[in-house]
């Protein structure tokens, strides 16, 4: 046997059993476990129900939040939105990709689910309001411009919303240059913005009325099962996290295993979620795949522990299987 | 041909037959009375030994309660107090699956259970618990609620930097309720099968063989000083 062969073999002198045996009903004790732990689901069901939260829709959010969901439009129009800087397997940016040492694993399958923020969540939903020469004139003047030309007046507009929302969350004056309007519409003083204002206000009305979370869900056939393209745009805006937020949800929050109400969630992520939360995967940019790598190789030991020295001999070393057989010992069958 | 050559015949092809060799290996690896037994050993005397059962009649009520919601269709819950009933239901009997789980492969560990050749035992229920876990996230974020939307949004980015994203994407509910409800749980329930059959085809594991000073403490304590004549591992 090979050195590698000798250490991964323990010394293992168990042998088959030959002491007295018990009567044994298996299929009685499987009929009454579950309807114990029936009964036991049925009345944790009765006393705690489950948490059911109303969804956000893109509605909602351009309603409660206007001013958060136009600074967001125009960071997906002019392209500076995470979504729009993430990287495979949305589009093939980088602002995103992580890596570890030489290993890039989302590069490797490419981009699966393409999204276009300007297109899918700008463009393309104002192309769907009928009747509008004003938005039409300024859809082709935006389109028509050079790239440069549309990143100025993306950032002409951005500028003062996201002044007026750092303003906001710190409990300060806004500045003048932004005005939420009783009727939610959002005014932004921004002259060197060309048609960008003209294409958000549509926008905002659009959405209030629903017609963006229609719009990113029928945009490639009537039947649509996949949300990605409604929940990334969500995802960029401030909506989520607030309600996240509110609910203990957020990554700081040890958010990952949580859920909605004081229900225990996903608690067998403990660990996974523990390492968000510690230095250095807290700060590092690659914070994810580092996690995915070390969780993997826990997995990995924790599937073969009968393989590895010092872990498979603990047992035998800390005595809590006496506790367990104590009867069988007591009884001195064990010798 | 005679009559003992055309049975001769006729023996040797049922010998060859695939359907024969796989009755004969199962039947060998897995005679009737070890598959279903009517008896076990004594030392199979704890409350630790109710968490693997407690596991599978959890993954019984999961996979009837998940199997009504099915029939209705994924937005019933959200609207009817019956369908929010055995949603709670799913949920519950999850929690009290994992619970069960671990205590069971805590216990499981402190008995060093993969001793006497049971390391396959061992590797199949390790493999089932971490199976499990996608199995109950894609769960979450099937939901179609504000959960659902949080943690897919959130988890999206771990999937996305293994390159997994691409063929498991959290934001397609579509395509996590095909996991949800029949990829992942056949992978769960064919690990727990095979992990069951294991554990039949090698038994329970026997306990350590303590050492006589750990005994005789045990004798005195009982105040029966003279230890028992061994009858037990390997008597």
């Amino acid at each position: 046997m090979s050195r590698l062969g000798r250490v991964l073999r323990s010394h293992d002198d168990t042998r088959p059993w030959r002491g007295g045996y018990a009567a044994y009903d298996l299929v009685k004790e499987a009929c009454i476990a579950v309807g114990v732990i029936a009964l036991l689901a049925i009345v944790l069901t009765i006393l705690f129900s489950s948490p059911d939260q109303r969804p956000s829709t893109i509605a909602q959010w351009s309603r409660e939040l206007p001013v958060n969901f136009v600074a967001t439009a125009a960071k997906e129009l002019d392209g500076t939105s995470a979504t729009a800087e993430y990287g495979p397997p949305y589009n093939h940016n980088s602002g995103s990709v992580q890596h570890f040492l030489f290993l890039h694993p989302q590069r490797w399958l490419g981009v699966s689910h393409p999204i276009d923020t300007s297109l899918d969540y700008v463009i393309d939903p104002l192309k769907t309001i009928p009747d509008d020469p004003t938005l039409k004139a300024a859809l082709a003047e935006y389109q028509a411009a050079p790239e440069r030309t549309q990143k100025a007046w993306g950032e002409a507009y951005a500028k003062p919303l996201e002044e007026y929302e750092t303003a906001s969350e710190e409990n300060k004056t806004p500045p003048k240059g932004v005005s939420v309007e009783p009727s939610g519409a959002v005014e932004v003083n921004a002259s060197a913005a060309g048609p960008v204002p003209t294409l958000m206000t549509s926008l905002l009305a659009l959405a209030k009325s629903g017609g963006v979370d229609g719009s990113l869900l029928t945009s490639n056939q009537f039947f649509q099962t996949d949300y990605t393209k409604p929940l990334l745009f969500m995802a960029d805006g401030g909506l989520l996290e607030k309600r996240a937020e509110a609910q203990h949800l957020l990554g700081t929050q040890w958010g990952m295993m949580n859920e909605t109400g004081s229900y225990p969630g996903q608690v067998w992520l403990w660990l996974y979620t523990f390492w968000y939360q510690v230095e250095p995967f807290k700060s590092s940019p690659s914070g994810d795949l580092d996690v995915m790598l070390v969780m993997a190789l826990l997995s990995l030991a924790f599937i073969c522990v009968p393989f590895i020295p010092g872990v498979r001999d603990l047992p035998r070393r800390i005595p809590i299987y006496k506790l367990i057989w104590r009867e069988h010992y007591r009884a001195g069958a064990g010798v | 041909m005679s009559a003992v050559e055309k049975a001769s015949v006729e023996k040797s092809s049922v010998e060859r037959s695939w359907t024969a060799r796989v009755r004969e290996a199962g039947v060998a690896a897995l005679p009737p009375e070890k598959l279903l037994p009517d008896s076990q050993p004594t030392y199979v005397a704890s409350w630790i030994y109710v968490f693997g059962v407690a596991s599978l009649a959890s993954l019984t009520v999961i996979i009837l309660s998940g199997m009504i919601l099915a029939l209705k269709g994924p937005a019933w819950w959200h609207y009817t107090g019956v369908g929010h009933f055995f949603n709670s239901v799913h949920l519950w009997s999850v929690e009290l699956f994992f619970f069960a789980m671990v205590v069971h492969l805590w216990g499981k560990y402190w008995m060093a259970a993969w001793r006497g050749g049971r390391a396959r035992v061992w590797m199949t229920g390790a493999v089932t618990f971490l199976v499990a876990v996608p199995c109950a996230l894609t769960g979450y974020v099937s939901q179609q609620n504000f959960d659902a939307q949080w943690i897919s949004t959130q988890a999206k980015d771990a999937m996305n930097s293994v390159g997994v994203g691409a063929f498991f994407n959290l934001t397609n509910f579509g395509q996590m309720y095909s996991y949800h409800v029949l990829l992942l749980p056949l992978a769960v329930v064919g690990l727990v099968v095979a992990h069951v059959l294991l554990v039949r085809r090698h038994g329970v594991v026997p306990p350590f063989e303590p050492d006589r000073r750990a005994l005789t403490a045990l004798a005195e304590e009982d105040g029966a000083p003279d230890l028992p004549t061994p009858t037990g591992v390997g008597s």
